[in-house]
């Protein structure tokens, strides 16, 4: 029954927050447009050579993913401490893991809606032939941004409510998801490739057992961030 | 989650002033000795000296870590203010350790490789581990409340320790994967007695470090509590 | 004071709270009797709403205890939250969500059954007709009523209210007015932080002054509450709601 009443609230968050980000959309757009224009750049960067591009297509793709990505979660305390409904927020009786659960489901598909896009366009400007074992490719994609989604949505909760947010966040996430990073982009590298070696699989492993250590280590302490 | 409590005294420091005398003349004693007895390497002659500071600092790095683990734990369970400055101590002290091990790497990478960095698994996650504890002491400096910081650089400190095997597993399969890694070929027993004196002597340091930093939080904490009893005035 | 601890609505000893160097909060001591309605007053940054938040489970104690119906603040959270309604000085509503909306998210966080009638609150603060409107484009005093009928939905014991005058028209304090003297009557009680008394006439009991984070006066109400039920009835209907 308290167990019910808590799946309600996950939800009631989960709604509230995606509803928000649907009525404005800017918020959404923007950051697709940002994780684009990154992509842009690194095709800048790494010149017009069809080759080279393809290379370095996986590891473009998931720092475009993370630079993107990093904007959506300082956004998701935003709209607490916009007008103090945090203290609203804090104040209803009931565990606090629902509030980072809900937020986690929101984030999860404010991300993943996100990496989509920002996929598709990177298939088409790095030139990226699709490889035949592309449903493990998407294995790879949601597990990689499960870690990230969590994490970031864990770190938000403490950058957001501090001074220099803009910079503490990316400064405490991006070094705890170097395990990510890796794992991700060369289990892409290497489906994209074909996966001669047989790696992909140990770097799904990998993630997979990140996802479920970080998971359960940020549950437990999530009360102690945002309640205090 | 307990408040922090408005006893703590600020502690005294003598013993401890004896304590550092004698274990960094320790360390330069142990240093001497593997100076003395280790041979010079075949491939890098004297060079190899500099592993006796660079191993041990890299041992001890691992140990701080360790130590903010678990005072990080011992904070989040009994809300002891103490165990928050230790912890933020041994982050300190661990951060200059590792600092230490990531340019004595560096210093011997150039001669060894020819070139000051090279992607090495063991190099990379220092670094990534360096990065972490950056975060972790930069959090601790934008955060003014005393049990807020706590809360959330223990917080933060729990997850890096958790970690550390996570990022030393990823980077070596990710530079294995691809080359075999370059590791230290097998020493002769020799140079682990050095090693291991070497640890030892560095151990107490580490102690002797930690503790200066932890009695200078507590001693900035104990002040702000007299000024907090003036302000109270009278209160109990 | 004779009365047993846990029968204190509200209560606070030698609460002190410092922001950095600065002690806010630096010992207050009070309690608050079921039933009673006590107006909070002092100059800006005396800590006024420094308390508040710390009886609102919103702030920690840096030293001292607080405790609601003998529930300590920073111990018994879930039980203090389960108490208490708290009206803030920030409205601390989603502005991309409507009225409704906002109100069945409390409705749902607050853990009460999914056919709560939400409009009738909602008529009764009188945003009836911007039901299906979203916050964004509310006045303050638009969304102080919202607040008000979040509040409701509470059926709390304990209201703590920051300044819950502002930007409200005369009928919107009369309201507020009408909020406060129900909860009185039925045995709640009030801690209202007010800047000016005039629009609190005859709603307190008494005052309590804080003056550089310190309780520095307590003292009858200028104008005595006026109680439209006798208070023995009142203290009868608090029993019998326990």
């Amino acid at each position: 029954m308290a167990f019910h009443d808590d799946l309600r609230r996950v939800r009631a968050i989960a709604w509230k927050d995606l509803t928000t980000e649907r009525r404005s959309k800017a918020g959404f757009n923007s950051v697709v447009a940002l994780g684009v224009t990154i992509l842009v750049l690194f095709g800048f960067a790494l010149g017009p050579d069809a080759q080279a591009l393809r290379d370095a297509a996986a590891g473009a793709l998931w720092l475009a993913v993370l630079f993107a990505g990093v904007l959506a979660f300082n956004r998701s305390y935003q709209v607490e401490l916009e007008s103090g409904a945090l203290d609203q927020l804090l104040q209803y009786p009931g565990p606090r893991w629902v509030i980072y659960v809900g937020k986690l489901i929101a984030n999860s598909l404010f991300v993943g809606l996100m990496l989509v896009i920002v996929v598709a366009v990177g298939i088409a400007l790095f030139q990226v032939r699709i490889p035949s074992a592309w449903p493990a490719l998407i294995a790879v994609f949601a597990l990689g941004a499960v870690g990230l989604v969590v994490l970031g949505t864990f770190y938000a909760a403490m950058a957001s409510r501090s001074r220099a947010r803009e910079v503490l966040l990316p400064l405490l996430l991006f070094p705890m998801l170097v395990p990510v990073l890796l794992a991700a982009i060369s289990a892409s590298k290497a489906l994209l490739g074909g996966d001669l070696m047989h790696e992909a699989g140990a770097w799904v492993k990998l993630l997979a057992a990140y996802d479920l250590i970080f998971m359960v280590a940020t549950l437990w302490a999530f009360e102690y961030v945002i309640e205090v | 989650m307990t408040t922090v409590a408005p006893t703590l005294e600020a502690p005294r420091a003598g013993r401890w002033t004896a304590f550092g005398v004698v274990s960094i003349a320790l360390l330069v004693a142990t240093q001497a000795f593997a100076f003395v007895s280790s041979p010079p390497d075949e491939n890098m002659g004297q060079l190899e000296k500099i592993l006796y500071v660079h191993v041990p600092a890299a041992w001890v790095m691992f140990v701080c870590f360790a130590i903010v683990l678990v005072y990080s734990l011992l904070f989040l369970w009994k809300g002891r203010e103490e165990d928050d400055l230790v912890a933020a101590a041994a982050a300190e002290a661990g951060a200059v350790f590792n600092g230490l091990t990531l340019i004595l790497g560096m210093i011997w990478g150039k001669p060894a490789w020819g070139v000051w960095w090279v992607w090495d698994a063991r190099l990379t996650s220092t670094l990534v581990l360096f990065l972490v504890f950056v975060g972790y002491l930069a959090l601790r400096a934008f955060v003014e409340d005393p049990q807020r910081r706590g809360q959330w650089s223990a917080a933060v400190g729990i997850l890096g320790a958790l970690n550390v095997p996570i990022v030393w597993m990823s980077v070596t399969w990710w530079r294995t994967l691809h080359q075999m890694p370059s590791s230290m070929q097998s020493m002769a027993k020799i140079y682990w007695l050095g090693m291991f004196a070497n640890f030892g002597a560095m151990l107490l340091v580490m102690a002797y470090f930690i503790r200066r930093r932890y009695e200078a939080a507590a001693v900035a904490r104990a002040a702000e509590h007299a000024a907090q009893a003036a302000a109270l005035g009278g209160l109990d | 004071m004779v009365i047993e601890q846990s029968e204190l609505a509200i209560q606070a000893q030698g609460v002190a709270r410092r922001f950095g160097a600065r002690w806010v909060l630096r010992g207050v001591t009070l309690a608050v009797e079921p039933g009673e309605i006590v107006g909070l007053l002092g100059a800006n940054g005396s800590g006024k709403t420094t308390l508040l938040r710390i009886f609102g489970t919103l702030l920690k104690p840096s030293a001292g205890a607080a405790r609601i119906y003998g529930h300590d603040v920073v111990r018994e959270t879930d039980a203090v939250r389960a108490e208490l309604a708290f009206l803030a000085h920030t409205p601390g509503h989603y502005d991309d969500l409507t009225a409704r909306e906002n109100l069945r998210f409390a409705a749902e966080m607050l853990g009460q059954p999914a056919g709560t009638n939400l409009d009738a609150a909602l008529e009764r603060v009188g945003l009836g007709h911007v039901i299906n409107e979203r916050v964004r484009g509310f006045s303050a005093g638009m969304q102080r009523r919202l607040g008000l009928a979040r509040l409701l939905l509470r059926h709390a014991r304990v209201l703590f209210l920051d300044e819950p005058y502002a930007n409200l028209d005369a009928a919107g304090i009369a309201l507020m007015n009408q909020v406060i003297s129900e909860a009185g009557q039925a045995g709640g009680a009030a801690l209202i932080v007010l800047h000016e008394l005039a629009p609190a006439a005859g709603m307190l009991d008494r005052t309590i002054t804080i003056e550089n984070g310190r309780v520095s006066a307590t003292g009858p109400a200028p104008v005595p509450r006026v109680r439209i039920v006798p208070p023995a009835r009142a203290a009868a209907q608090a029993g019998g709601r326990r």
